[in-house]
């Protein structure tokens, strides 16, 4: 068994929270000198905590998790853009990070001298990027420009060519963040498709952090999700890694408070689940489309607050929220009571709304512009479902359309 | 199966010592210092209809102005040099130094958008400012030259004569570019912690000029002063450059040698605080 190209040990960051690092001199000093230093602790904040994994040489590694989870914390120690606060990484090889497309462009200089420019930066020789040069240029589609200072470029052709420099690295580990959420849909496609060479053909590894999840489905053989800070999945099984560890952890259309979670003098949740219309009963996580879904929310109002605002905030399989909507989202004049003890809302989401793929919803509760008791995509319950078929009945419409949402909208012609 | 060929084995940690300096990859990045002077100088004039015809210019207008407030406004003596050549003489060492100082106490915060996405050694930055400013020292040095002649041929009073030591020049331009590293690396890191300090640095850079014999000749410096003076390593320079170009007087070796001494241990100081402070230095940025 060969060396792992990637050893990571024990991994952890820490980021001290407020005006730390930018603080005045007076501060620093005023600090040096006043006898309780030891008063008001710092503010602390773990991006990463004890992150252990091994790469194996010519494999593909997807990095998930939601916003916050420490993706980008663990790209930036890899690419050596700031230290751990512990633990190891041994690289066994020239690496090479792609953080962002076009670091280092510059506007006044032409095509030509961008290449150059940007190529070294990202560690290449003046030598490699020569041998590379028409390879680079013919990728972007940009040789009649070649000459032309980028500014004057298209935002397109921009990337093209900013993306082209990066893909004729030669690392033997490329770490590649987001990048292909920008460029037309076309030339996404080709990244993906140079990537997979570069990696099949080449035996090159490759880190690759997505928002994007039919793209590290399609690309990667391996995944590592993360959450808060630490991996909670890490395997071969890509596809169930990203639907898994995607849902907030609760892969279920039912939550129970069953360990008396969130607890608070005004509200005491205690259900929430997903239901087909006409049932009762918990069936499926999988829905059609062409009938609505409903999202029951059960609990107990344990103080009357006339600000107690109940809800949910929808989110897609991306983590990306899609909205949120509560009991007190109408006139005031229309809102019913919210009188002690047990209580059960139901909130409808139309038939023909969603797109297909799987949701989050999360339970929105708290006091209006007072109090957080569950906030959706920080620290909430949350229940999981999945939208397959039912799209439409248009002949033109048969497979999942791009978008968060597929609604079916009334419309008119006028002739 | 056998060990793979292993090109350099990267290990990433915390809390390295202050003294671990990472030369192979400095050397391994030779090319993208060439990339970034290029950069440098091409961008700075290329939307310019005079282009690089602005470094002889600029000391020219400044040299100018010296003569009519310092010289005849306000009187200062010039040690009975031409007192464009004077001012000029100055002018060349300490626009060098200046340049740099300024290019490179921004290196932090100016590149924050590259640290902050890309690794390569950050040293590579200021050298690049060392090296592109050398282009204006050598267009500036040329044109000295012709005004030289010029001023000589024209005027048979002017009895400054340049010396052998001329030769010595790029060392002279070397130990400037040290000291100018140095101190600019110095509030790079201070002002990458305390933003105050990229406010300060511009002020500290004017109160320098005037305390070197760039208006006046170090010989005018009363006797009391003269030490502080002595401290101050640019005096040494650009004393140096005039008894170099024009025969002044000069400084004394022991002096000079102090100047070279306390420039290096500035150097070597920036170094370890700026390597020190780019360690974390995006994460509070």
């Amino acid at each position: 068994m060969a060396l792992p190209i990637i050893q990571v040990r024990g991994i952890s960051k820490r980021y001290e929270l407020g005006q730390v690092g930018m603080s005045s001199f007076r501060e620093e000093l005023s600090r040096l000198f006043s006898a309780d230093k030891d008063r008001a602790p710092k503010r602390e904040f773990w991006a990463l905590r004890d992150v252990g994994f091994d790469v194996a040489p010519g494999s593909i590694v997807g990095i998930i998790g939601h916003n916050g989870a420490g993706k980008s914390t663990l790209l930036k120690i890899l690419s050596r853009i700031t230290e751990p606060t512990a633990g190891e990484i041994t690289l066994r090889g020239r690496i090479a990070s792609l953080l962002e497309v076009g670091t280092g462009f510059h506007p006044e200089l032409s095509g030509r001298e961008n290449i150059f420019l940007n190529g070294t930066i990202l560690g290449m020789t003046r030598a490699e990027v020569a041998r590379k040069f028409d390879e680079i240029v013919a990728f972007a589609e940009v040789e009649q420009f070649i000459d032309t200072p980028v500014k004057r470029y298209s935002s397109g052709m921009y990337v093209r060519l900013a993306f082209a420099v990066a893909a004729h690295l030669e690392p033997e580990i490329l770490i590649i963040d987001e990048v292909l959420a920008v460029g037309d849909v076309g030339f996404q496609r080709k990244c993906l498709g140079k990537m997979q060479e570069v990696s099949e053909h080449d035996g090159r590894t490759i880190l690759f952090v997505s928002h994007n999840m039919n793209a590290v489905e399609r690309l990667c053989n391996r995944c590592i999700a993360l959450k808060a800070g630490r991996v909670v999945a890490d395997g071969t099984n890509v596809a169930e890694i990203v639907r898994t560890s995607l849902g907030g952890g609760v892969q279920s259309c039912s939550w129970t408070n069953t360990r008396d979670e969130w607890p608070n003098e005004w509200f005491r949740p205690d259900r929430m689940t997903v239901l087909e219309p006409g049932t009762r009963s918990v069936a499926t996580t999988a829905f059609d489309n062409t009938a609505a879904i409903r999202v029951v929310i059960e609990g107990e109002v344990l103080r009357e607050h006339p600000g107690l605002q109940v809800g949910i905030g929808l989110y897609n399989s991306g983590g990306e929220l899609l909205f949120w909507s509560t009991v007190r989202d109408a006139a005031e004049s229309a809102w019913q009571h919210l009188p002690r003890g047990r209580v059960r809302l139901e909130c409808t989401v139309p038939a023909r709304f969603l797109n297909e793929g799987a949701y989050r919803a999360d339970l929105f509760l708290g006091l209006y512009h007072k109090l957080w008791i569950c906030e959706p995509g920080v620290s909430a319950p949350s229940v999981s479902f999945e939208i397959q078929g039912g799209l439409s009945d248009s002949p033109f419409w048969v497979e999942r359309r791009p978008g968060a949402l597929g609604p079916v909208l009334p419309w008119s012609i006028t002739v | 199966m056998n060990a793979t060929a292993v090109s350099g084995e990267v290990v990433i940690r915390p809390g390295r010592s202050w003294l671990h300096f990472d030369w192979r990859s400095l050397y391994r990045y030779r090319d993208l210092l060439r990339e970034m002077v290029t950069r440098d100088f091409t961008a700075r004039y290329k939307q310019t209809v005079l282009g690089p015809a602005w470094f002889v210019i600029n000391p020219l207008i400044t040299t100018a102005i010296f003569i009519v407030v310092f010289g005849k406004v306000v009187g200062v003596p010039t040690d009975g040099i031409h007192p464009a050549l004077f001012y000029l003489a100055g002018l060349l060492p300490w626009t060098y130094f200046s340049q740099v100082l300024a290019g490179t106490s921004n290196t932090l915060h100016g590149n924050l958008h590259l640290f902050a996405k890309v690794y390569f050694p950050r040293l590579i930055v200021p050298i690049s400012v060392l090296c592109s400013n050398l282009i204006p020292v050598l267009i500036q040095s040329v044109s000295l030259g012709v005004i030289y002649v010029f001023i000589a041929w024209g005027d048979p009073t002017v009895t400054s004569r340049p010396t052998l030591w001329l030769l010595a020049f790029p060392l002279l331009i070397l130990h400037t570019a040290v000291l100018a590293l140095g101190v600019g690396l110095v509030l790079s890191a201070i002002s990458a912690k305390y933003k105050d300090f990229s406010h300060l640095s511009g002020y500290l850079v004017q109160m320098w000029m005037f305390a070197s014999p760039i208006i006046y000749p170090f010989s005018r410096i009363p006797e009391k002063w003269q030490w502080a003076a002595a401290i101050n390593p640019m005096t040494s320079i650009i004393e140096a450059f005039r008894a170099m170009a024009l025969g002044a007087p000069g400084v004394s070796v022991a002096h000079y040698a102090g100047s070279v001494a306390l420039s290096i241990v500035l150097c070597v100081v920036g170094v370890l605080l700026f390597q020190k402070v780019t360690r974390t230095f995006v994460d509070y940025a």
